[in-house]
């Protein structure tokens, strides 16, 4: 009865909210500017580093769990999954291209043939099918350890997502954009309520962080997730994206759900020009 | 003896009419003590997550500190109002609406306002 509820506000809210259709650009222009007014003084950049960008205390714990990061070994996890070779003998390699490096800034991407937002994680499993192997999990395990490994080789590189001038990719767009600032759950909350009008507040003990840069450190390595039935603190965005639904009592959707790869490719676009810094540390 | 036994009756029925104009205008301690419980569980009305509250631990700094809330809300209808559903009054606003979502039940939000009333 709760969820069938919940389910039904959501359904209800995410109709009412409408936007007025903009370009992309001129979306990319508003969002940089509310921040940049809201937080005069931060470097571009320095977003990517979430709640460690706007609070001098978490900063600084931020930067003593980053000399010896936790999510190293999850790295060379990554790192090994590249290396081994499929029972076929070809590896992700065949798939992605020798350069890991050129790798992580490709995605997500629009994909004309299929008419979908296509992501990394998608590509990994593609891979792994179209090779006889056994998909990975969407949101932890080693579809997290490749990614990490992927971005990590990309550190420094710059978010370039491009929305072609296709009505297909921009409808992605839209639904994306209209996902982001739709109200949903028992708790009514769209992501932009703590995520662009709130951030650098805090909700009980936790700092809210800006949605511009959110996406530039996944997969993640997250405290929250180092726990007893977690698992071992990696995820991927989808992973978050369905907590931060449950946080304000909504149905997550699946990861890799045409919701969630359009979310992304609204979230990742508005971080153009944000440096690759995955995977980073979060409590 | 019957006229007096009468008057001593709407006597009684006016006192207790009055004692009860009294005790719904003012919360019972117990009413008191289970709105602050409500206010300040994370799974129920969660005001700390966004308010500062007197006496609460760990509080957001989102919305405005609750206190001098008589003076803020005289009329403590409209303090339930908002706690209801503070969409009504500004629909883009992240306060969640307690009663039109069913956060908590109609109960407990008399018990939340009367608390968040005393403070």
């Amino acid at each position: 009865m709760k969820k069938m509820l919940t389910l039904l506000l959501s359904a209800g809210l995410v109709a009412t909210a409408t936007q007025a259709i903009s370009s992309p650009q001129e979306d990319l222009e508003k969002f940089r500017i509310h921040y940049e007014q809201r937080f005069p003084g931060i470097q571009l950049d320095e977003f990517g580093n979430g709640p460690y960008a706007l609070d001098a205390n978490k900063r600084l714990q931020w930067e003593s769990m980053e000399e010896f990061p936790p999510y190293e070994e999850y790295v060379d996890k990554g790192r090994e999954i590249w290396e081994t070779p499929f029972k076929n003998g070809k590896s992700f390699a065949s798939c992605f291209g020798k350069n890991v490096s050129k790798i992580r800034t490709k995605y997500p991407h629009w994909d004309k043939k299929t008419g979908k937002v296509v992501t990394l994680e998608g590509d990994i499993n593609k891979c792994l099918k179209d090779n006889g192997e056994k998909p990975f999990g969407w949101k932890k395990g080693k579809i997290a350890y490749l990614g990490a490994f992927i971005g990590y080789e990309a550190r420094g590189q710059k978010t370039n997502v491009v929305i072609p001038d296709d009505p297909k990719a921009l409808q992605a767009y839209e639904e994306g954009k209209q996902f982001f600032y739709a109200k949903r759950g028992q708790l009514n909350a769209a992501c932009a309520d703590c995520h662009v009008y709130y951030p650098g507040q805090r909700v009980r003990g936790q700092v809210l962080s800006t949605a511009l840069g959110q996406t530039t450190h996944f997969p993640v390595y997250r405290a929250k997730w180092a726990k007893k039935g977690k698992g071992d603190g990696m995820g991927t965005l989808h992973r978050r994206y369905g907590g931060c639904n449950k946080q304000v009592r909504a149905r997550p959707f699946k990861a890799q759900s045409k919701e969630y790869r359009n979310l992304e490719f609204f979230h990742t676009y508005m971080s153009n020009g944000l440096e690759i810094n995955a995977p980073g540390y979060r409590e | 003896m019957t006229k007096l036994t009468q008057r001593l009756g709407s006597t009684a029925t006016a006192l207790a009419l009055c004692t009860g104009l009294v005790f719904s205008a003012q919360a019972s301690a117990d009413d008191l003590a289970a709105g602050k419980k409500l206010a300040f569980d994370r799974a129920k009305g969660n005001c700390l997550a966004c308010h500062h509250i007197e006496g609460g631990k760990v509080a957001g700094t989102i919305a405005p500190p609750l206190m001098a809330m008589k003076a803020r809300f005289p009329d403590k209808a409209k303090l339930r109002a908002q706690i209801w559903d503070a969409t009504a009054a500004n629909p883009n606003t992240i306060m969640p609406p307690m009663g039109r979502h069913r956060i908590l039940s109609e109960k407990e939000i008399d018990q939340v306002t009367d608390f968040i009333h005393s403070l």
